[in-house]
């Protein structure tokens, strides 16, 4: 069956759910949710099943903007699983949002439906991503990511911090679409073509514009990464993510830090890797060192202060972002022995396992004990010991230490700027994970010496707890064999 | 399936066995007991007439770089594996009772004897360091938890984010190390990239910035001058056993790297001696005069364990490709093997005074040696060992280091090893006079007022102490034991 099937089906199952929504007025809502749970997974395992054009569709006017490879069909189950976890997260999350949308007598579930298929959409559109290889889709299918998430971050109208948080997001999300259209466009105008593939075999010919005017390319290329560097939350582009995080209904910030996340990556990958391999932007990879530094040390130091848990881990999620982007930047020096895609696949994998799993207890928590400060877990450990390791589980990882899918990722972008001789880079990194491990620490020692103020506990349903310990294997499991993942792209 | 797979997973396994519902004390300690077993087998089985490595397992973990699970162990890492198993057996056997959390407790204790071992017998430098890594959060635990002491909750966070930023710098110098050696496939592989030095692989001045990035992260490991300031309040306010663990085998990783990564790297040793004995001598008699000042006896013993890796350093720094049979390491390794075992028993009986006492601050102590003889007698062979007394492991290690300062000296001008083994020398002086100030206003002379009766070392609790005390006696009076098992 041809990949695009599944984003089609993708859209169809949540036309269908905003139908039932719309219609089945007085039953639980939270079936949506399940409906979508169960669907999605399906559609996980149709990944296994398909194929890229063929005799039969080779015709096909859509194959020319629309790749089937390693990572289009790796990003579309990272896709699928990030949206099967915020499902299940919303669920755990529903007291919250009925409690910010208003929910009475009257409307005892108001807003739980569209809040269960939103989703669904923006999954969609992150599937495509992974596929787009021409600048357009990639321009359409983004915008699709975007807008869903624009009234998902500013769901909760009774809430200033929502509603603060969408407001930002709308207005920078907006100002970095048109950075993209404008640096795509000057792409455009250099080469031509839309197609990226196109676009890179420009640079083999002499004549082209892009050869003859390298400003005008760098111009463009720093268009994009303007743009990208939004999406991703690198230094300087990082000022809304803490607000943005802080403010968005927690499932949603899950999504944005990871499926937003990975999607810029693989964009960002698809466009710039040509550029980075081949002569014709030498500043490039400086930028986007520079970048990368930058965003390392910014996420890592700011973390520090803070006391609030969600903006602690937007600062952390800055400061991954930094890591990915040296992984990119050494693409070039990388050779054939390790590669670049690879290694971001391996570490947005394990970023995936644990972001997921601390936005999950968070939402519990939040949901049952009604914060979200770091004093909100002292004690965690007493009030659920379940959770408390699998938030261990969690931050140990982020913080890098071996046997943990955290671990593997830092090792190989360490590996990779070695390889490239990026050593001033690679001190910056230090320093950052050294800052790294007082800031995760700081909820461990909260969760295990601190007293709780009260002997409330924290009870985790059923399909939580099977969500959260699937995760967590994901972490042992790549933190001692990361080949599948590394395999996959060789 | 090596035995060594098994002697590193039974400590994890105890973890799950713990977390199911076992018993946490007795699982514990049947589980290191188990290991002090295997261990001594494993001494049996091996072979010192073979060259290499011994009992040696592998399974691929990823191809490029290529990584895997390998297990074997030569003389020194055999050495270091006995002192794993000796340790982590007596420290848990000396565990006091546990008011809170009594799972939580060993596991940690348990964790920490696992990331030890596995250190100690990965062939392949990735597991090597991840093994150590291990230690790191549980180290964080007890302190934070279980730790003494007013100011624990800084303590706690100095260790950890010091040993993290060590590890982090460690980490960075393997990872150059061996993409130096990547002609034919990357690989963390020691066996091969020994292999590959030894062919003349990595030149001479990548050598120097190599060797001092993984002196820098060992060194902060191993409390080398002036990167000790963790170790001493960390040894005092964490729990005993803790202690032992940590100041008897874990701190001896970094030096067990340095033998390790050493001999692979002549010309960046060449390049930084003379730094490293200005450091070594900052250890032995700076961090000396620091622990002269000391008032109470945990902050003694902690002080101490950082002023005694200045031998070990030293032994280190008089390694030399040039002579034959380099006496200064082997003597390092005596001295890692005796210091990691008197300073357990020494912050094993500490512990038990704090139990009993409620302070560990000299002035308030006096005369136990008549109320508590076995006690006063134990710390007294421990104290002895630890100063340097001829008989005990510490001894011989001390004396070889020492000589191993002025192997090949032909009568000529002093060379700066020289005049630093010279300077080192008085770090006995200082050791002597601290340990025996020390017996002295605990055991010696009058009781203070308002003192408590206390209880003297029970029957039970006297088996890990003799096995720790036996241990020093048999390596002080036959050290051919080991040294006949190292090569360097």
């Amino acid at each position: 069956m041809p990949a695009i099937y599944l984003e089609a089906a993708v859209v169809v199952l949540g036309i269908v759910l905003m139908l039932m929504e719309a219609f089945v007025d007085k039953a639980d809502k939270s079936f949506i949710g399940k409906i979508g749970i169960v669907g999605l997974a399906v559609i996980f395992l149709g990944l296994f099943m398909v194929e890229g054009p063929k005799d039969s569709n080779a015709h096909w006017a859509i194959w020319s903007f629309y790749a089937v490879d390693p990572t289009a069909l790796f990003y579309k189950g990272f896709a699928l699983i990030t949206t099967i976890i915020v499902l299940i997260m919303s669920l755990d999350y529903r007291g919250v949002i009925q409690h910010y949308m208003g929910a009475d007598q009257e409307k005892p579930q108001a807003g739980l439906g569209e809040f269960l298929y939103l989703p669904l959409f923006t999954c969609a559109g992150l599937m495509w991503m992974a596929s787009a290889k021409d600048i357009v889709s990639i321009f359409v299918s983004l915008e699709l990511v975007t807008i869903s998430f624009y009234i998902l971050v500013a769901f909760l109208r009774r809430n200033v911090g929502s509603l603060e948080a969408g407001v930002k997001y709308l207005i920078l999300g907006a100002l970095s679409t048109g950075f993209l259209v404008y640096g795509l466009t000057w792409l455009f105008g250099l080469s031509g073509e839309t197609g990226l593939a196109e676009i890179a075999a420009e640079l083999g010919n002499e004549e082209s514009p892009m050869n003859a005017h390298p400003q005008a390319l760098l111009f463009a290329l720093a268009l994009v990464i303007v743009a990208l560097g939004f999406k991703v939350a690198a230094v300087p582009f990082q000022i809304w993510v803490p607000d943005v995080y802080q403010g968005a209904p927690t499932p949603i910030t899950a999504f944005l830090s990871v499926g937003s996340k990975a999607a810029g990556f693989v964009v960002g990958y698809r466009i710039i890797e040509p550029f980075i391999t081949s002569d014709a932007a030498p500043q490039l990879v400086t930028l986007i060192l520079a970048i990368s530094g930058a965003t390392i040390l910014l996420g890592n130091l700011a973390a520090v202060p803070q006391t609030n848990f969600k903006r602690m881990l937007a600062y952390s999620s800055i400061s991954h972002a930094g890591f990915l982007l040296l992984a990119l930047g050494c693409a070039r020096a990388a050779g054939d022995d390790v590669k670049v895609e690879g290694v971001m696949a391996l570490y947005l994998s394990g970023y995936l396992a644990m972001t997921l799993i601390t936005f999950h207890v968070m939402c519990l928590v939040r949901d049952q004990l009604g914060g979200e400060e770091i004093t909100t877990y002292n004690g965690l450990s007493k009030r659920s010991p379940f959770l408390a390791g699998m938030l261990l589980i969690a931050m140990v990882s982020l913080a890098g230490v071996p046997f943990t899918a955290g671990f593997f990722g830092k090792f190989y972008v360490f590996l990779l700027a070695m390889q490239s001789r990026f050593y001033v880079i690679i001190a910056v990194a230090v320093i950052g994970v050294g800052a790294g491990f007082y800031y995760y620490l700081k909820v461990v020692k909260a969760m295990y010496w601190e007293e709780a103020d009260d002997d409330r506990k924290v009870t985790v349903p059923p399909l939580a707890k099977g969500a959260l310990i699937a995760l967590a294997i994901i972490i042992f499991v790549l933190g001692v064999y990361p080949s599948p993942i590394l395999n996959f792209f060789s | 399936m090596s035995i060594l797979d098994i002697i590193i997973l039974l400590p994890l396994l105890g973890v799950l066995a713990i977390a199911f519902g076992a018993p946490a004390r007795i699982t514990a300690l049947g589980v290191t007991g188990a290991n002090l077993a295997l261990g001594v087998i494993a001494w049996i089985l091996f072979d010192p007439s073979k060259e290499g490595f011994q009992f040696v397992a592998s399974r691929a973990v990823a191809k490029v770089p290529e990584i895997s699970y390998a297990v074997g162990i030569d003389g020194l890492s055999l050495i270091m594996l006995l002192l794993s198993v000796i340790v982590s057996f007596c420290a848990i056997w000396m565990a006091p009772k546990v008011e809170s959390r009594e799972k939580l407790y060993f596991s940690s204790l348990l964790f920490i004897s696992a990331g030890a071992l596995g250190a100690f017998c990965s062939t392949d430098i990735f597991f090597f360091y991840a093994f150590h890594e291990l230690a790191l959060i549980p180290t964080f635990f007890m302190i934070g938890i279980w730790g003494s002491g007013e100011d624990r909750v800084n303590t706690a966070w100095k260790i950890t984010i010091y040993l993290a930023v060590g590890s982090i710098i460690l980490l960075a110098g393997l990872i150059a190390f061996q993409s130096q050696l990547s002609q034919g496939g990357m690989t963390f592989d020691l066996i091969t990239l020994q292999q590959r030095a030894a062919d003349g692989g990595i030149p001479a001045e990548a050598q120097g910035w190599i060797f001092l990035t993984l002196l820098i992260g060992f060194g902060i490991l191993v409390s080398l001058f002036p990167f000790h300031s963790w170790a001493a309040p960390a040894y005092a306010s964490a729990p005993a056993p803790t202690s032992m663990l940590h100041a008897g085998v874990l701190k001896k990783f970094g030096l067990y790297g340095l033998l390790r990564f050493t001999p692979m790297l002549p010309e960046g040793l060449e390049t930084w001696r003379n730094l490293l004995l200005v450091l070594l001598i900052g250890n032995i008699l700076f961090v000396g005069f620091v622990t002269l000042a000391q008032k109470h006896l945990d902050g003694l013993l902690g002080n101490s364990s950082v002023m005694h890796m200045g031998y070990v350093f030293l032994g280190i720094a008089s390694w030399s490709a040039s002579t034959g049979e380099p006496i200064g390491p082997t003597g390092a390794v005596l001295l890692m093997f005796g210091h990691g075992v008197s300073i357990a028993l020494l912050f094993g009986l500490a512990g038990k005074l704090r139990e009993s006492m409620g302070t560990l601050e000299m002035e308030k102590l006096g005369g136990l040696g008549k109320q508590i003889p076995i006690f006063s007698f134990l710390f007294g062979l421990a104290a002895f060992a630890s100063a340097g007394l001829p008989g005990f492991a510490n001894f011989s290690g001390e004396v070889l280091v020492f000589f191993g300062g002025f192997q090949g000296y032909q009568g000529e001008g002093f060379t700066n090893l020289q005049w630093a083994t010279v300077l080192a020398l008085w770090g006995v002086v200082i050791s002597a006079v601290y340990m025996l100030r020390a017996y002295r206003n605990i055991f010696l002379g009058e009781q203070p007022d308002g003192f408590k009766a206390t209880e003297d070392v029970v029957l039970m609790q006297r088996v890990p102490c003799t096995i720790l005390v036996v241990s020093l006696l048999v390596i002080g009076f036959y050290p051919r034991l080991f040294s006949d098992l190292l090569t360097f």
